[in-house]
């Protein structure tokens, strides 16, 4: 009898895996009629829910994008919030049709746990932030330090690595959930915080004298954030990545959310390919969609710099600079491929 | 079924005959339960191995041998971020193991002395007793845990305003430091003293046991025992040379650094479980004893024992055999709760076995050792504690 129970109990367990990965994501979402994201539970200016419960942030409204592109409407999105632990199981199981929580893409993701990662939305490096009273200078002076992390994360694997590779020492305070972190960091339970550097300036903001804190200058690790899908769709996984490269495109010709419309006029091809308004484009239709999908994206969310700089840019509390993130044409890493 | 009488059916039986045959009855419906069991449990493994196979994820219990890479605050055994997942998981059991096994002891003691509290005399001991068990026993065990860690332990002073307290220790908001000892050459005999003690602690208590019901001569027992157990290791410890050293905490630039270190995550897992089950236990108790009829003591009483033999000799005996097996469902709770720990940080199985779950993305294999492992531990207890009430049962004569 023990043993039945046991198996039956295992099995109930991983019923969770019902639905996995069926091979065509679109239709599913287009019969259901809305985008399931997984995001996180809550990290200012990139996913979280403001005052009034609806959800914000850089990761949100590239969610919201995927929808317009989709279905011409952003608010076809509904929102998965995760921990760090069970934000994967949440897109293997068939959950959430996209994973977009700021999530590091390293290969060991990209094979062993059946995902594919593309395109990068967001790089990222990981940080440390500590009390300014500490008197700290670098990240090399912290041996025999408290230091917070999340669990099951890539930052808890670099800073083992960090403090073993400089021979430091230090205690790790671990939490599975984000505001634990938060809240133990604010205690004073350990002396320093460290996650991806985004991350940091948001968390600083939540903090009582966010002027008491500083974010120390090394970056200990390469940071690719970006959206995952599950292995197999390869549809799917076109639609999730060009949504983010026509975002990208339309600020490197200029489009905004503004002028999308008179940029239909425009004599430009390429432009006029992008939008869908030349006569013979199919560049829509064979991902699936209509034409317009990416005058959608532009009208109805913005393009790249829009979203970045309405949700983390330096007119946000977060202040944080474009540095990598800006366009390939201004010195950073935004590059998208040809769309034509 | 075996007094019924069945006749032997008659060659060339009605379908009838077969459906009123209680015996043939009895099987069908016995095989039927029996082939619908196996089959949702193959249905189970088939889907399960089908969707793995399908979401093209790793398989298999081969991660266990990989290095972790990751580091774990509080540890029993030697681990750094070199070991493997499997040893992480193995100090997260360990981990598991040992607030249980303190919870269990303590709410235990927490609890007789609440659950006969309650059947005090006193009116003020009893009304606070009652007050107590009503207030634990009705919060859930989550935020007794968070009270503990954020309400009690996270009061405590910042690190450099520790309170100071006896004997070098420290106590702050992340924990309790204090001297560790360091035992040097020789110090092996005291464990050796110690086991000695024990074995001629249990021996004296036979003979004394035997001595008194051949002759009827009582002897002092617990105090000979008591003087076996712990002056033997002292006398060994003065024999060895002392072979005892501290190693101090003392202020760093971030901590207090050296010594031992009691986490707040520990303490605060271990009191609010051991608060919780003591309301649970304390009812038992009071129940054990309540269902003691009272014409027992009144007999004792009657024969000419003292109160406090009464108690001991003829109650507690009694009332045992009502508490051990509720008592057997707290403890497995207890134990079952201690996965709470995660919700504080505290690396316990649940925690650990989440993080490499997290980081192998094998979350199938890693939830089947979760279970493997608390239905072991349960299953362990349980028989342990069904000895013990067989032990403690009543031998019908």
């Amino acid at each position: 009898m023990k043993k039945t129970l046991l198996s039956a109990t295992i099995g109930a367990a991983v019923l969770g895996l019902g639905s996995a990965a069926s091979a065509a994501t679109l239709d599913d979402v287009k019969a259901k009629g809305f985008v399931q994201c997984v995001v996180n539970t809550g990290l200012a200016g990139f996913a979280a829910p403001d005052s009034s419960g609806n959800w914000t942030g850089f990761d949100v409204d590239y969610c919201r994008a995927l929808a317009a592109a989709i279905f011409n409407d952003p608010s076809k999105v509904k929102f998965t919030p995760t921990t760090a632990q069970t934000r994967f199981t949440a897109l293997q199981s068939g959950e959430g049709d996209v994973l977009a929580r700021n999530t590091t893409w390293t290969i060991s993701r990209d094979t062993s746990l059946g995902l594919n990662f593309r395109p990068v939305n967001y790089y990222d490096g990981q940080g440390f932030m500590v009390p300014k009273a500490l008197d700290v200078k670098s990240a090399l002076e912290l041996s025999g330090a408290a230091v917070c992390v999340q669990s099951g994360t890539t930052t808890e694997l670099n800073l083992a690595d960090y403090f073993k590779a400089n021979n430091l020492d230090y205690k790790p305070v671990v939490f599975e959930k984000l505001e634990e972190v938060n809240a133990a960091y604010q205690a004073g339970r350990c002396d320093v915080y460290t996650t991806d550097q985004s991350g940091l300036y948001s968390l600083r903001l939540s903090l009582s004298n966010p002027d008491d804190h500083v974010i120390l200058p090394e970056i200990i690790s390469k940071e690719p954030l970006g959206p995952a899908v599950r292995q197999g769709d390869d549809q799917w996984f076109d639609i999730t990545s060009w949504t983010h490269y026509a975002m990208v495109q339309a600020e490197e010709f200029g489009i905004t959310q503004e002028n999308v419309d008179e940029m239909k006029n425009s004599e430009n091809p390429d432009i006029r390919r992008f939008l869908g308004v030349e006569a013979d484009t199919k560049i829509g239709t064979d991902l699936g969609l209509t034409n317009d999908w990416a005058y959608n994206i532009i009208k109805q969310v913005g393009n790249y710099g829009e979203v970045f700089e309405r949700n983390i840019g330096m007119e946000t509390p977060l202040k944080i600079e474009r540095g990598l993130n800006a366009l390939w044409t201004k010195g950073g890493l935004q590059y998208a491929p040809p769309i034509r | 079924m075996t007094d019924h009488a069945v006749t032997a059916p008659p060659a060339g039986r009605t379908l009838a005959s077969y459906i009123y045959d209680p015996k043939f009855r009895g099987l069908f419906f016995q095989a039927l339960t029996l082939a619908i069991v196996l089959i949702v449990g193959w249905w189970i493994f088939d889907n399960t191995t089908e969707n793995l196979r399908r979401a093209n994820t790793a398989s298999g219990y081969g991660f266990l041998s990989g290095r972790a890479g990751f580091d774990i605050g509080q540890t029993l055994i030697p681990y750094t971020s070199d070991s493997t997942y499997g040893r992480a998981i193995l100090v997260g059991f360990l981990n598991t193991l040992l607030v249980a096994f303190l919870g269990i002891i303590t709410a235990t003691i927490i609890g007789f002395i609440i659950g006969i509290g309650r059947l005090s005399h006193n009116w003020l001991i009893a009304k606070l007793c009652t007050v107590y068990v009503e207030i634990f026993r009705n919060i859930p065990v989550l935020l007794i845990i968070f009270f503990w860690y954020k309400g009690v332990l996270g009061a405590l002073p910042q690190v450099r305003e520790s309170l100071e307290l006896p004997f070098s220790s420290y106590l702050n908001n992340r924990g309790l430091a204090f001297p560790k000892p360091i035992w040097g050459d020789g110090a092996i005999l005291i464990p050796i003293a110690l086991v000695i003690g024990i074995v001629a602690a249990l021996a004296i208590a036979r003979w004394a046991k035997a001595r008194q019901a051949a002759t009827g001569q009582q002897f002092r027992t617990v105090s000979t025992g008591l003087a076996l157990i712990v002056g033997l290791p002292v006398l060994a410890f003065f024999l060895a040379g002392m072979p005892l050293t501290f190693d101090y905490p003392v202020a760093g630039r971030f901590n207090l650094t050296g010594g031992g270190n009691i986490a707040p995550e520990f303490v605060a897992l271990y009191l609010a479980l051991s608060f919780y089950t003591a309301s649970f236990i304390a009812e038992t108790i009071r129940a054990g004893i309540k269902g003691v009829p009272k014409g027992q003591s009144e007999a004792a009483g009657a024969l000419g024992l003292q109160p406090s033999k009464i108690t001991r000799l003829v109650v507690v005996p009694q009332a045992l055999r009502i508490i051990i097996p509720p008592l057997t469902s707290q403890y497995l709770n207890l134990t079952k709760n201690s996965s709470l720990g995660v919700a504080v940080g505290f690396p316990e199985l649940v925690s650990t076995g989440g993080t490499t779950m997290n980081q192998t993305g094998q979350a199938v294999e890693v939830v089947s050792i979760w279970l493997v492992v608390y239905l072991s531990i349960s299953i362990a207890t349980s028989l342990f504690m069904n000895w013990f009430n067989a032990k403690m049962a009543l031998v019908e004569r």
